[in-house]
This record gives structure tokens, sequence and C-alpha cells, in this order.
């Protein structure tokens, strides 16, 4: 049987992840309503627990420009089965990834319209690279910006200590 | 040149970040209720939620149409562990009246990575799943109930998931049709 393991169906993920949304946003005790808090932060912990499992077999990255590129390329298609479109960055711990079409958003709208819900559906991926980010010994702020659905921007900036 | 390491499998680390996700989502859940039944409950209710969109996907997807019986019904209820959740639950523990039957699972995705502390005993850690069930039954005019006999967390073989035809859900008639 252990050769079934590791393929739960993305829809279920997909599903999921919508779940958790609502959950946080509309059911958490009334202080924390309409906080996308919680969602990053639970993004950051699956995304803190998950790195650690899957970089066992890697050689450590030699720099943060490295990293960068692992959590574009290999990362991001594990989770959603495709590489980030465009990775920019000043060379001073400041990065953008640009994604034309961000997953949780495709189904939602191919445009403007619902694009004040846009932060809900984008705060758990932030927590998800800030949390794979810490365990990858950087430490960060991840935030998003949506101007047109369903493309999405990721800013990553490095804290220097 | 991109630089040497093992390619990452997709579908296996989507399956781990789906269960550190619901793992990181119980939690949550248990943080913001103080009554562990109420954990439960909400996790029905999420399940619920889940399954009335996810049978529209599952009918898509295998084209599979009415159930003729309830033996039917538990063989598309096991297709549908292994379309979702890649694992095959077995059948079994029918009832003389066939209404009734069990899901023996051996590996739980959802289960993966955890353990219960001693204060959790309640908990009904994969308690999403039997919400899944009834919300998915529910739309194909079904209900059904289900709970769970046996628990791998609570040191059990195997997880038994009950499963029980209540009724059939009839087509509401629209006013001033007969």
């Amino acid at each position: 049987m252990s050769g079934n393991r590791g393929m739960v169906d993305e829809v279920l993920f997909e599903f999921l992840h919508a779940e958790l949304v609502s959950y946080i946003l509309d059911n958490s005790k009334e202080s924390k309503k309409g906080d996308v808090t919680t969602l990053e932060y639970i993004g950051f912990s699956s995304g803190y627990r998950m790195i650690e499992r899957l970089t066992k077999e890697w050689p450590r990255f030699k720099d943060e420009l490295e990293t960068m590129k692992f959590i574009c390329t290999d990362f991001w298609s594990s989770i959603y089965k495709k590489q980030i479109d465009n990775l920019r960055t000043n060379h001073q711990g400041v990065y953008v990834l640009h994604e034309n079409s961000f997953r949780f958003l495709t189904r939602i709208s191919s445009g403007r319209q619902y694009l004040e819900t846009a932060p809900k559906f984008v705060a758990f991926t932030c927590g998800l690279i800030r949390g794979a980010l810490a365990n990858l010994g950087l430490d960060c702020t991840v935030t998003a910006e949506v101007q047109q659905m369903p493309a999405c921007k990721f800013h990553i900036q490095v804290q220097k200590n | 040149m991109s630089r040497q390491g093992t390619r990452l499998d997709p579908k296996k680390v989507n399956s781990e970040l789906f269960t550190l996700t619901y793992g990181a989502l119980v939690s949550q859940l248990m943080k913001d209720y103080e009554n562990v039944e109420e954990v439960n409950k909400q996790l029905e209710r999420m399940g619920y939620n889940i399954g009335i969109r996810l049978i529209e996907d599952f009918l898509a997807r295998t084209s599979s149409g009415r159930c003729y019986d309830f033996r039917d019904t538990a063989e598309k209820i096991q297709l549908g562990f292994r379309t979702f959740l890649g694992i095959t639950p077995s059948i079994s523990n029918w009832n003389p009246s066939g209404d009734e039957f069990s899901l023996i699972i051996d590996n739980n995705p959802l289960t993966e990575f955890v353990e219960l502390p001693d204060h959790c005993l309640n908990l009904k850690y994969s308690n999403i799943l039997t919400g899944v069930i009834r919300g998915a039954c529910e739309m194909v005019q079904m209900e059904v109930s289900s709970w769970f006999v046996q628990d791998q967390l609570k040191g059990d073989n195997v997880t038994e998931l009950r499963i029980k035809f209540i009724k059939r859900l009839e087509d509401a008639i629209p006013a001033g049709e007969d």
C-alpha cells in the first residue's frame, strides 16, 4: 500500500484552503474577525515544517539568491504545479516574485471583479513562503500585491541583522 | 547551469503540505475552542462544506451514474478515497440489513506525522472525513451518518470509519407542479 502514499489530489488542498480562509476570517473569535494574521501564521507553520522534509536530501544553498531560486522553481512547482513566472531582485535583499496566474485566484476572477477579496486568498501563501525561508535561515517579510486577478506579486524583503 | 539536487516529486510534496496544513488547522481550532467536542463538530462542518463541492468534481471525473444500492454506494465512496486521497480503504463489516458498513483505513494520510497528546483523547482528529462523506452523499440525495469506531491515533491497529444509510432524500417538487 505504501506505494500509494503521497498522492493527495490537489483539488482537496484547494478546498481545504478555501475552508481555512472562510473559517479564520468568519468564524474565529470576535476579536480576530477579518484578520489575515492568523491565516498567515498557519501558512508560516506549514511552510516551516515542510521545508525540513523537502530539503533533507539537498546540498546546502550557497547564497540567498540560490535559496530564492529554489523557492521559485522546485518549491513552487511542487505546491502550485508551475514555476514562478518571473523573479526580480535589487540584489539588496528585495525580491519580487511575479505570478501571472496564481492558483488560488484563477477560479475567482480574471479581472478586477472581487479584487477586494484578494488579500484573503494570498495570506496563507505569504506565510508559506516566509515559513520556508525562515527554516532556510532567512528572516523575511513577505507581502503580496494583486492588481488584477489572477496575477499576483509577492514581495520578499530579507531582514538584515 | 542549475544545481544538482533530487528533483522534488510534486505529488508527494503536495500531499505533505496538505497533511501539514490540516494539522495547523486542527491546532488552530484547539486554540480557538476550549471544548474538544466543539472542535470535532467544527471539523465535521468544514468537511461538509468540502463534500458538497467535492462531489461535483468526483462525478465529473469518474462519470459515475446513480447508485443502485448501498453496496454500490460503498464502492463509490471507496473510489472517492482512491481518487482524492490516494488510498484504497477496504469495505467490510456489513450489517445484516445492508445499510451499514465500515471502511478500514490502514494508512490515513491526514494523520501522518501526528501524535495525540494525552489531553486530546476525545479529539476525533480526522473528523473532517465524516463531514466530507455526509456532504457528498447529501448532494446525491442520500442522508448518511458516519463516525469513527477505531483510530490508529488512539492505539488501534487500523482506522475504522462506520457509515450508516439513514434515508433517501426526495427531490423537492417546485410549487405549482405535480
